[in-house]
């Protein structure tokens, strides 16, 4: 049965449409990214520091091996679900009719384009950079 | 008139979340832009992680590691009330559960980060 709180977005009424699924969408990815994002943030500035991460860093022994990429790329693609789809309850609150449609199309568009930079960038960087 | 409002703690608690996550989402245009230099651009992306390493960039990052901190207590917290309803009438000790976690992990935090530019000491190696 449907529960309806206040401290988030209700959630939608009215059976399994679009936006209940964007509805469960955006809590899965944030409960992801509650692990994946915070233990991404506590490697780069608490076990490292900034001041090493050149790319030498990055392809030789963050991005050494299979496994960081995997989980990086799926923290990618965490990242763009949740942070596009909160982006379109956003402006969708601010926003109406033709203005709305317009906007939401270039937020999708700007979503494929930094998944697809993204993806690039985690997948065809070499391993053990030489510069 | 920011002063006189009487909107409440779960008012307040959604105006932060709001804020926290239009800044993440801000900061996640630049993030995927400069992880996508270090490939095609090695160079320039090492000339763009002076600024990230320097003083106002660690400061900017204590900033950007509070947002994504609040966000993510704030949300674990409306994941909670959204299945658990009955939990909605703590709501209020909840937000203030999500701001002790905050300071208990953000302040050590915020050391860690600014300490290397400013020669303190660290843990680290």
């Amino acid at each position: 049965m449907a529960t309806i709180t206040r401290a988030g977005r209700a959630r939608p009424q009215g059976g399994a449409g679009f936006e209940m699924a964007v509805w469960y969408l955006i809590r899965l990815s944030g409960l992801a990214l509650f692990v994946l994002a915070l233990s991404h943030f506590a490697i780069t500035h608490f076990a490292s520091d900034p001041a090493d991460q050149t790319t030498q860093w990055i392809f030789g022994e963050r991005w050494g091996g299979l496994f960081w990429r995997t989980l990086d790329w799926l923290m990618l693609q965490m990242v763009v679900f949740h942070g596009f789809l909160g982006m379109r309850t956003v402006l969708s609150d601010y926003l109406k009719g033709g203005t709305r449609t317009a906007v939401l199309m270039a937020l999708y568009l700007l979503a494929v384009l930094i998944f697809v930079m993204g993806t690039v960038a985690v997948m065809s960087a070499p391993v053990g950079l030489v510069r | 008139m920011l002063l006189r409002y009487r909107g409440g703690a779960g008012m307040v608690a959604w105006g932060f979340h709001r804020i926290a996550g239009v800044a993440i989402w801000l900061f996640i245009l630049l993030h995927i832009l400069d992880i996508w230099l270090a490939g095609a651009n090695p160079g320039l992306y090492d000339d763009l992680l002076e600024i990230y390493a320097s003083l106002p960039g660690r400061i900017g990052e204590t900033l950007l590691g509070a947002a994504l901190l609040y966000h993510a207590l704030n949300g674990l917290r409306v994941i909670t009330l959204d299945f658990w309803p009955r939990l909605t009438r703590y709501h209020k000790q909840l937000w203030y559960a999500c701001w002790v976690v905050f300071f208990l992990v953000g302040i050590p935090g915020a050391y860690l980060i600014i300490a290397p530019a400013l020669g303190l000491p660290t843990l680290r190696g």
